[in-house]
């Protein structure tokens, strides 16, 4: 992907919802929202939907692919966005390893859920059209812009542009259906209520980076522990003003047997 | 479930909604506001379907704006409440309609206060008081049955604080002579 200029302002972590009425996997797509029908913070979705009545789901051939657990907060070091890298359709682990988290430019990611491939059609297509109003404008569409432009496109009634001149960390969920939302903490996804459970608990503004990042992996241990749609491994994307950094993808199995070690290790000194 | 409700005085037209922002069994928003600013003096309260409320909240406010640009002056209330429900109806028959609840309170300078309540079928009915969600269930009854003609801003609000379902928090405006008014958040905790 074509790296852009630098801008001054750091803009951070724009996440969206995925599709909500889908019936197979939900793999949270932060940032953008799919046009097709999937469900976005939807319960695993492999027989039923949670979402309510969606009269205008449609009938899946087969299941389809991703449970998901994502999340995003922001704190004073920046914007943490984290997600699982299981690809399920319906029992089946599709893929171990797929990404979740795709950077738009170098102030930008997208988280994603819901119907794999339609995340990945809106995520190259957001990504297009947002270098297109960069090269047209000689600017960069601010997150809100760009959040405003996704959620446009997915309504397919009609496109509208903005501009917003406000800087700063900005976490911005979009659905399918056409919500979106702006906040400081959002979680997407089959295992979200268990993240958002761990979120809840001890996310506070002044954390360190290292806190905050450590609590993001915890949120999404917790979640793939407990969820059979999301596991394998987790990424991390912790944002700042100087762009997005990447951290190693750590396996969660690992992470798992850590901890069993240090109860193990507690319960025998204890 | 999602909340409104409006109240119309002599003078003024008082109006709630609930703060929560919610997607199935999560809350995804706590401090959520579901008010439009059409104008100087109308507001418009819109919930139901997630996409849909922003959208056709967001449309209907920037043609108000549009309009006023336009030919100098402002919309009434009357005219921007007709104009909504016009566009509701036109969606509703298309093979895209908008599922939205709606109340539209304002001021007019020359016909004064008014409250207008439209559901997702794009009727319109203009009303002393209104509400939208479960809580309307609850709520319309004690209106009917306390609701005076020429109730205060005050008892207004008191019968307001008493309307607390199990949403936590609520944003509270009045319009009035001057103009919207934020009033204090109400919450679960304030009333007695």
């Amino acid at each position: 992907m074509i790296e852009l200029p630098d801008r001054t302002e750091p803009r951070v972590g724009l996440q969206s919802r995925g599709n909500r009425h889908h019936l197979g996997s939900t793999r949270s797509q932060n940032d953008f929202r799919s046009r097709s029908p999937s469900s976005a913070l939807s319960i695993p979705s492999s027989t039923t939907s949670f979402s309510g009545s969606d009269k205008r789901s449609v009938l899946r051939p087969f299941p389809m692919s991703h449970g998901t657990t994502t999340l995003g907060f922001i704190f004073q070091g920046g914007v943490i966005a984290a997600a699982d890298t299981r690809a399920s359709a319906g029992g089946l682990v599709a893929c171990p390893a797929v990404h979740k988290i795709t950077p738009l430019h170098s102030h930008l990611v997208v988280t994603s859920s819901g119907s794999g491939a339609d995340c990945m059609l809106w995520e190259r297509i957001l990504a297009r059209e947002i270098r297109l109003y960069q090269l047209r404008h000689k600017r960069r569409l601010s997150i809100r812009g760009t959040a405003k432009l996704l959620s446009f496109m997915l309504q397919s009634t009609r496109i509208t542009q903005t501009g917003s001149t406000d800087y700063g960390p900005k976490l911005i969920y979009v659905c399918s259906d056409g919500a979106r939302l702006q906040g400081d903490v959002f979680s997407v996804g089959s295992g979200s209520p268990y993240a958002y459970g761990v979120l809840d608990r001890d996310l506070k503004w002044n954390l360190s980076v290292p806190e905050a990042v450590s609590l993001a992996r915890e949120a999404v241990f917790r979640a793939t522990h407990r969820d059979a749609y999301s596991g394998n491994n987790v990424d991390l994307f912790h944002i700042t003003a100087q762009g997005w950094h990447q951290r190693k993808r750590e396996d969660l199995k690992e992470e798992y047997y850590r901890k069993i070690e240090e109860i193990r290790h507690t319960n025998e000194s204890g | 479930m999602e909340y409104l409700i409006g109240i119309q005085g002599p003078d003024f037209v008082l109006v709630a909604a609930d703060n929560v922002a919610a997607s199935s069994i999560i809350q995804m928003k706590h401090d959520y506001d579901k008010m439009f600013k059409l104008s100087e003096k109308i507001l418009l309260l819109c919930v139901g379907e997630a996409g849909d409320t922003v959208q056709f909240a967001e449309y209907i406010q920037k043609n108000v704006q549009l309009y006023k640009m336009r030919n100098g002056y402002e919309l009434s209330p009357s005219a921007a409440a007709n104009f909504t429900r016009k566009n509701l109806a036109d969606y509703l028959r298309s093979r895209t309609p908008y599922h939205v609840n709606l109340l539209l309170a304002g001021y007019d300078d020359a016909d004064g206060p008014g409250l207008f309540y439209m559901d997702h079928l794009s009727s319109l009915a203009k009303a002393p008081f209104a509400a939208h969600g479960y809580g309307a269930y609850l709520t319309l009854s004690i209106l009917d049955r306390y609701y005076k003609k020429l109730n205060t801003l005050s008892s207004s609000f008191q019968l307001n604080r008493r309307f607390i379902l199990n949403l936590p928090s609520f944003s509270v405006r009045v319009i009035d002579k001057n103009g919207i008014q934020e009033l204090q958040k109400v919450t679960v905790g304030a009333a007695k």
